[in-house]
């Protein structure tokens, strides 16, 4: 079994993506908490997860995913999944996943929709 | 469970649970499912109290492996129980997608597999369980300072909330039980694969404090309550059941 790449870039002011390549399991879960501290490093308030090259996924990559959930509510920032296939997109919605992170098809779509609204 | 792969399919997809919305027991059967049927699977974000990452592990030595290890515990699961507790399964072996009852503590809820392959499987707790959680059982090698060959540790590991502010005011009691629990069950998998002393390792985080204050109502789930409603009710539904025979 391989093992999963993190790499963290900003779509978007306030916004930091982790494109997730590979495998994910729970033995990333180093990785992935680096990952995320970098993208909070530059202050984002969303996140966005692209899942678009994950190969494979484990029930512990799903703990692995609970985990950043609660740190991310820690620092009050939301969450976005991207490029989930059917698949997994089931397992999200079977786990409960999907009522904390917010599922899109694309990170476009999904930072329209949690982007800050200017006003508020 | 999901379908074996076919085309495109990942290789994962035969080892997941297929989506369901509301948990139907497998065993037809079976007269422990009161507190499952219908409920829905609750995991570590849709539970009440503090969340713990709670870890149980026991090292088998060098002659078995991972593989036969989670073989045999998937096949003899409720087996390796204490008497504390019982699953009420009459399934042949765990499979992704199963849904069983079972009894702790004079609780009666269940569980649903949420994954299984051949060193792992996983379940997810319905609503109303003591706890939102998710609980993995796995066997996997580890180098040794003691021996040339890797050793084979059987682990438990598990991610949970108390469902509700009267299990989570249970905690401290429950903790306890469960530090008696699943160290018997290592025990048990141990012995059976020849391992009589066995030191088991615990260890537990606090992965986050808050409360999930928005969870409360859970409580109208909960399975302690359920479980003495049901019993108390058994001459009611068995006049019942005189009434229409």
């Amino acid at each position: 079994m391989g093992s999963a790449h993190m790499a963290v870039t900003r779509p978007a002011p306030g916004a930091a993506e982790i494109a997730i390549v590979g495998d994910v399991t729970a033995a990333c879960e180093d990785d992935l908490m680096t990952a995320h501290e970098e993208a909070s490093d530059a202050g984002a308030t969303v996140i966005v997860l692209d899942f678009a090259q994950m190969e494979y996924m484990n029930s512990g990559g799903i703990g692995m995913l609970v985990t950043l959930l609660v740190r991310a509510q820690r620092r009050q920032q939301r969450i976005a999944a991207v490029g989930l296939t059917d698949h997994y997109r089931q397992i999200f919605e079977l786990t409960r996943l999907d009522e904390a992170i917010v599922l899109h098809d694309d990170t476009a779509s999904a930072l329209r929709a949690l982007a800050p609204k200017e006003g508020r | 469970m999901m379908d074996g792969p076919v085309g495109n399919a990942p290789r994962d997809a035969a080892n997941w649970a297929r989506k369901v919305d509301r948990l139907q027991v497998t065993d037809p059967a079976e007269p422990h499912g009161y507190n499952i049927e219908g409920k829905r699977v609750a995991g570590p974000m849709n539970g009440f109290g503090r969340l713990w990452q709670r870890l149980y592990l026991a090292d088998l030595g060098t002659t078995v492996t991972p593989e036969a290890v989670v073989a045999d515990w998937r096949a003899h699961f409720g087996d390796y129980w204490p008497r504390m507790g019982r699953f009420h399964s009459s399934l042949s072996t765990i499979q992704p997608g199963d849904v069983t009852a079972l009894t702790a503590g004079g609780v009666t809820t269940g569980i649903m597999v949420l994954y299984a392959d051949d060193t792992s499987f996983t379940f997810l707790t319905p609503e109303g369980h003591m706890f939102a959680a998710m609980i993995t059982f796995s066997a996997d090698k580890e180098a040794s300072e003691k021996d040339a060959a890797e050793r084979t540790i059987a682990r438990i590991s598990m991610l949970l909330r108390c469902s509700d502010p009267l299990f989570e005011s249970m905690w401290p009691l429950a903790r306890r039980g469960e530090d008696v629990f699943w160290p018997g069950v290592l025990r048990n998998l141990a012995r059976a694969h020849g391992v009589t002393e066995v030191t088991i390792t615990e260890r537990t985080v606090c992965v986050d404090r808050r409360r999930l204050w928005a969870n409360w109502r859970n409580i109208r789930h909960n399975s302690g309550i359920r479980t003495v409603v049901h019993a108390l009710s058994a001459p009611i539904r068995r006049a019942r059941a005189g009434r229409t025979t």
